[in-house]
């Protein structure tokens, strides 16, 4: 089409009418995805203005940005509700979610090597029902589970929440290594062999350094699913000095009226901060490295 | 002799290969056993029992069923609440990040920042935050109707309103739709140019590209998309708990099935009836997965290898 009016050699007019034509087009194309994109991250921007917006004048108001800042939400917020204040959930939640990425990461690389790279009795049966528990709704598990940590009084503590990283319980990833590492050239771990290396120097020296990106796509979502997590700490937690951040906020939500509504935007935009941040980093890993093994 | 010394060999070989294997698997197995397997047992156990945490599970046969069934308005008042979630969300879900994966796909300089900034609110879709900003979003006083004001549509609470506090919940799980459209993006990657410029030389408009070639070329991305969503939202439980304040209200209307379960289990402590609840879902999942498998190999097309 734009050959063909190259070709014969377009007047002044219909140049111009073709430039407007492109810059339609380009408005016709980007347009509709700004505007999904402004309604997306709309609310979001939202809270960020309101959480610096004095009291709860943000409420029943549209514009982002409020008429006068102030930081006053968040040292009420961070003061949290009785004694205990939101940089204990902060420094719980930063400790689970980072001792579940050292057990998410043991557990699942070990057992996708195995599956990978070993031979081994029943191997396809093992491997079948590691894929049947990625499809497992976790509600068929929960309750027995409470039983279990109950009858070793571990409610209240937080083994409930990090014991079951450490034995690949999130098969998800698991399976997603086992893909990654059966990528990697059977040849590298021959040669090894060859060389005199048994398993478990091929598994450290060889297979983890190829597997990074695999690591850290685990790693993150790792990070970003304990960071999230409502559910566990709901059931296990009862103390407040050991709550997460989500318990605390559900539990601010609770306490405060209106008055502290603020305060609950700025401790919302606080609990955020850690996913943007890693999403800030690791934002390659997430959008194209995902795509290809599916991770949500 | 010297083949028999070599079949020994090999023997010992595989026999000191599977032990090693097992120290591999270790954990996992540990875990399959103790925190799944074992559980799973225990749960169909239970689902026949009257079971309170305290002394033993008292074996009642099909009566949780039959209360379930029969009479308890709220477990069927739950099962609708999720039916319109899981009905409404999953095909939403999958048709927008599918048609705003195709708009992406046609490339441009900027392409990499609308998908970044799409996929943003999908890691937060299941935050405590975003359910807190979302009763703000659907309140009274909320951002919706502060947009609406203006055109004389603004309603009442969204969210107090039994007939639309459900949509809202639905809204929230379609605004994370980043991640299945980036899986879908990648789907679309793989597509060869080649296949849409003999079309095009066929005299093929898009609308017959998008049915003849887009689609079944995506099919089993499809396949996988639908699995996975389905199930997700089946399991939904923080934004019903947060929206609704942990009540699953107005009258149950946001009772998602997910939470109704926790409720039995965790605060009546009805374990047996959440473990019957737990069951039936799974049959229903199973049988959704199971329809999905049967049907694929009608509508999902793998590429000759």
């Amino acid at each position: 089409m734009a050959n063909a009016e190259q070709i014969s050699e377009p007047g002044v007019a219909q140049r111009l009418l073709f430039s407007r034509s492109t810059v339609a087009k380009k408005l016709a194309f980007h347009g509709p995805i700004v505007v999904l994109i402004v309604a997306l991250l709309y609310p979001m921007l939202w809270l960020v203005g309101a959480s610096f917006a004095p009291g709860s004048s943000a409420v029943g108001s549209l514009p982002i940005l409020p008429e006068r800042a102030t930081l006053d939400n968040y040292r009420d917020g961070w003061a949290g509700v009785g004694n205990i204040g939101f940089s204990t959930y902060f420094v719980n939640s930063m400790a689970i979610s980072l001792i579940s990425i050292v057990g998410n990461l043991f557990s699942c690389t070990m057992a996708a090597y195995a599956f990978a790279r070993m031979e081994f009795p029943m191997k396809r049966t093992l491997f079948a029902l590691l894929l049947l528990t990625i499809l497992l709704p976790n509600q068929v598990t929960v309750i027995p589970q409470y039983i279990i940590f109950n009858a070793l009084g571990m409610v209240n503590t937080y083994g409930p929440l990090l014991i079951p990283k450490f034995t690949a319980v999130d098969a998800f990833y698991t399976f997603l290594l086992v893909q990654f590492i059966r990528g990697i050239p059977q040849s590298l771990d021959e040669a090894a062999r060859i060389d005199g290396c048994g398993h478990a120097r091929i598994f450290f020296w060889i297979i983890l350094p190829l597997c990074l990106p695999a690591l850290a796509t685990t790693a993150v979502f790792t990070f970003i699913y304990s960071w999230n997590d409502f559910l566990g700490p709901l059931l296990y937690l009862n103390s407040p000095d050991l709550y997460t951040v989500p318990l605390g906020l559900s539990q601010f939500m609770d306490a405060t009226g209106r008055s502290m509504i603020g305060s609950l935007f700025a401790m919302s935009v606080l609990s955020l901060v850690p996913l943007v941040v890693i999403f800030a980093v690791a934002q390659r890993l997430l959008t194209t490295g995902i795509a290809t093994t599916g991770a949500k | 002799m010297s083949r028999q010394v070599q079949d020994a060999d090999e023997r010992r070989l595989a026999r000191a290969e599977t032990l090693i294997a097992a120290a591999f698997l270790g954990p996992w197995l540990l875990g399959l056993v103790v925190f799944t397997l074992g559980p799973i047992l225990v749960s169909l156990l239970l689902a026949f029992t009257d079971y309170d945490l305290n002394g033993m599970p008292n074996w009642i046969g099909l009566d949780n069923f039959r209360e379930m069934f029969f009479e308890d308005p709220r477990f069927w008042r739950s099962v609708r609440a999720t039916a319109v979630y899981v009905g409404f969300s999953v095909p939403a879900i999958l048709v927008f990040s599918l048609a705003v994966a195709i708009v992406l796909n046609r490339g441009s300089r900027m392409m990499p920042v609308y998908r970044v900034l799409i996929y943003m609110p999908s890691l937060m879709g299941s935050s405590v935050a975003v359910a807190i900003l979302w009763r703000q979003v659907f309140g009274r006083e909320g951002l919706l109707n502060a947009a609406l004001a203006p055109l004389g549509l603004a309603g009442g609470s969204w969210i107090g309103s039994p007939s639309t506090a459900i949509y809202t919940l639905i809204a929230l799980s379609v605004w994370a739709f980043g991640s299945t459209m980036v899986i879908f993006l990648a789907g679309l990657r793989q597509i060869p140019a080649e296949y849409y410029e003999a079309a095009r030389i066929d005299g093929a408009g898009p609308v017959r590209q998008f049915f003849h070639i887009t689609l079944p070329s995506l099919s089993p991305v499809m396949f996988f998309n639908a699995i996975m969503v389905t199930v997700h939202c089946f399991q939904a439980f923080t934004p019903s708990y947060v929206v609704s304040q942990g009540t699953g209200g107005p009258v149950d209307s946001t009772l998602l099935y997910a939470l109704y379960l926790y409720d039995k289990a965790f605060r009546q402590l009805d374990m047996g009836y959440a473990s019957a609840m737990a069951w039936l879902m799974l049959a229903v999942l199973a049988m959704l997965t199971g329809l999905f498998f049967a049907t694929s190999r009608y509508w999902v097309h793998y590429g000759e290898r």
